[in-house]
């Protein structure tokens, strides 16, 4: 048992064979009394492992952050408060790259490698596409903040659910009334050339249909193009409204040449923040959007009404009144959709509380229990407002924020109520198998 | 819009496009002629030029004129120091051997882009124009400062060339391009010339970011279409050759603005793809290119 530099000499160490025996014995012993006693103890105080699927690079890398600062915030909160069926939670944090096929492979690395009890999820509608039959396959449940109606339209499959944000169907629907009474009637749309824009595109016109109003343009945009210039002349001479919908880097870019393009004399103006998440109203060229109007999830400035629940929640996240980091107002937040992650963090904390989650044996009784929800209250769990849950679709339902873009800052002008963005189901995700 | 009006804002916006395509390919072009390097991190030096830009505007208050001008210099000037130390401590290790620095530049582009993500954040940020004057057509309003990015760049592209054809400096740099062990034979320092080359084509780069930053943003994945785009371009012109870069240039952002505005985007972009394989084919050195020795 030697070689030349006497690396494999163990006798060297003083290590004789009857060391050995203790140390083999003693280990065994280890391994087998103590172990034994950790699995007793794992049912009831080992943490709760959440696996977060992150947009912590690519084009989604600001709201990777932020989704990142908010689920720090909550799981904070509540493990504050005595974790989940008095277990702490962990969060697991693995990058997606905002791309779907690494979406699939991080919730699979989850599933094998972390062994979390479910997955949490990401923003991108394709991201979440693509990873949607990873986890239903290692029937790991999978909560997304997303927006899309990808979860809603009962497409993904029984394992994915989205309870913490308004689905994009839903928005329109109950903002339509408003674009068409306030805006104008003929709407010329922009939009992504992906899943998230396609769902504008389909469910946009029919319901300015509904309220007389009509899509007379739509123009699609790949979500790579960094010059927008080239698009504008398809904007039909008669639009009244210019209803943006763009993700990505670009869009400064995008709003820039539209002030270039149109100057003082343009049609109105009804977009999606999702654009403008994580950016500066205030930056140089979007003065161009002074007097539009946005949609948004949760306001990103604080509002006059603001509710107490509001109040500590912007508190817990770190974020000023004007929605930037506190201390560094150039640091701008995602609050339009960040609230989500929040609000998923406690409906998942209600669900295993009602399913006496124990392990990810129970993951099946977990996904029951999250149908069974039917609706969630205002309040500190639920700052954004009070949401009803379909539990046959798997989708939430809101109210929305409708906001103005006035002195360099953004004022919510209209909520609409939960009811305005019913819809009827497409499907029924709880007659499939678990 | 009519057609006319239309056609006329096809060209500006492809001509906004080629001239910066333009200034970034030639620096491709330059690295390969010169030094038979392919640099797959051209596009990440690139981005360095904006992001670096957005730093030095940020930092210089005062009319915005007065940081764009700053950053024109100086972000070009730290690009090609970076530039410089990447190439005496990677590719002169690798004795330029083609295959190697091809994957050593992709290693550069993720270290470039992965520090740029960590210490510059993961958000556009957006530089002010040096000055804002909207022309104003009667059938559209029109970047003055897109226009003057054509003039700034044209006149680079002249000084280049006459840096190239009229100096001593621009006749070392073809010497070496022509034969490099026949130019080491008579006294040229060929492993400064690499040096300098490999700093003068980032440079490039980066002063075709600067000139672009206040019409698009600085963001850290900013540098991949350049990358692409210059291939191509250096493709279709000629690796090495600077006529046939500009030409190659005019004509992928000409038909991309035109194609794209009347047809689709993604129509223009299988066209510049049709057009490098049938390059490839039919001419493989590219339309001004001399054949490979």
């Amino acid at each position: 048992m030697t070689d030349k530099n006497g690396f494999f000499d163990l006798s060297k160490s003083g290590f004789t064979r009857r060391t050995a025996l203790k140390g083999l014995a003693a280990g065994a012993g280890l391994a087998v009394a103590p172990g034994f006693v950790r699995y007793a103890q794992a049912q009831s105080s080992a943490p709760i492992k959440i696996g977060f699927q992150s947009h912590r690079t690519g084009i989604g890398a600001a709201y990777g952050r932020w989704y990142e600062k908010t689920t720090a915030a909550a799981i904070k909160a509540i493990n504050a408060a005595g974790g989940i069926n008095g277990r702490q939670v962990e969060v697991i944090i693995e990058d997606d790259g905002t791309d779907p096929g690494r979406g699939a492979e991080v919730v699979g690395k989850f599933a094998t490698q972390h062994k979390t009890d479910i997955v949490f999820g990401t923003l991108f509608s394709h991201v979440v596409i693509g990873s949607a039959p990873a986890a239903g396959e290692a029937k790991m449940p999978y909560f997304v903040v997303s927006e899309g109606h990808h979860v809603a339209s009962t497409k993904l499959n029984r394992y994915v659910f989205q309870p913490g944000i308004t689905d994009v169907k839903s928005q329109i629907q109950s903002m339509a009334p408003w674009i068409a009474a306030n805006a104008g009637k003929k709407v010329t749309q922009i939009f992504p050339d992906f899943a998230f824009g396609y769902d504008h595109r389909d469910y946009l016109p029919p319901a300015l249909k509904a309220q007389g109003a009509e899509v007379i343009a739509q123009i699609a945009i790949p979500p790579t193009e960094s010059s927008f210039t080239k698009y504008f002349p398809q904007i039909p001479a008669e639009t009244e409204v210019i209803y943006h919908v763009m993700v990505g880097p670009a869009v400064l870019t995008f709003v820039k040449e539209l002030g270039e393009f149109y100057g003082s004399n343009r049609p109105q103006l009804f977009g999606f923040i999702d654009s403008l998440e994580a950016v500066d109203i205030n930056s140089p060229g979007l003065e161009f959007l002074d007097g539009s109007h946005f949609w948004e999830g949760s306001p990103r400035y604080a509002q006059a009404d603001d509710t107490e629940a509001q109040k500590a929640y912007r508190a817990a996240v770190g974020i000023d009144d004007n929605g930037a980091a506190v201390g560094d107002p150039k640091d701008v937040s995602t609050a339009a959709h960040m609230f989500g992650c929040w609000e998923t963090l406690y409906v998942v904390k209600k669900a295993m509380e009602d399913a006496g989650y124990k392990g990810p044996e129970d993951r099946a009784k977990l996904v029951e229990a999250t149908e069974a929800l039917k609706e969630f209250a205002e309040g500190p769990e639920h700052p954004q407002g009070a949401k009803t849950f379909n539990g046959k679709i798997h989708q939430c339902f809101g109210i929305q924020n409708i906001s103005k873009v006035e002195g360099g800052k953004l004022k919510v002008v209209h909520k609409t109520k939960i009811e305005d963005g019913l819809y009827e189901a497409e499907g029924d995700y709880t007659t499939q198998a678990l | 819009m009519h057609f006319g009006p239309h056609l006329l804002l096809a060209t500006l916006e492809g001509l906004v496009t080629s001239a910066v395509l333009a200034l970034t390919a030639l620096g491709l072009s330059l690295v390969f002629g010169v030094m038979r390097v392919v640099n797959v991190a051209h596009g990440e030096f690139f981005m360095l030029g904006a992001v670096l830009a957005w730093a030095i505007t940020t930092a210089i208050s005062g009319h915005p004129a007065l940081g764009f001008l700053a950053a024109l210099v100086i972000a070009p000037l730290i690009v090609g120091a970076i530039a410089l130390v990447a190439e005496r401590l990677v590719l002169r290790r690798l004795n330029y051997n083609p295959e190697a620095t091809i994957v050593a530049t992709i290693g550069m582009l993720y270290i470039i882009q992965q520090l740029a993500l960590t210490f510059y954040g993961p958000e556009a940020r957006p530089v002010e124009p040096p000055f804002s004057y909207r022309i104003l057509l009667p059938w559209f309003g029109y970047s003055g400062y897109k226009l003057s990015i054509i003039a700034a760049s044209a006149l680079l592209l002249i000084a280049t060339w006459l840096v190239l054809t009229r100096t001593k400096i621009g006749l070392i740099m073809r010497a070496t391009q022509y034969d490099s062990e026949t130019a080491q034979a008579f006294g040229i320092p060929v492993g400064r010339v690499y040096g300098g080359v490999f700093a003068l084509g980032a440079m490039l780069a980066a002063i075709a970011a600067v000139l672009i930053v206040p019409i698009s943003q600085a963001h850290y994945l900013m540098g991949q279409d350049p990358l692409l785009l210059s291939f191509i371009v250096v493709i279709i012109g000629g690796l090495g050759s600077l006529r046939g870069t500009v030409v190659a240039a005019v004509l992928i952002g000409l038909s991309d603005g035109i194609i794209s505005m009347f047809f689709s985007p993604t129509l223009a972009k299988i066209i510049a793809t049709l057009l490098v394989a049938m390059v490839l084919v039919f001419r493989p050195q590219g339309l001004f290119g001399t054949a490979a020795r």
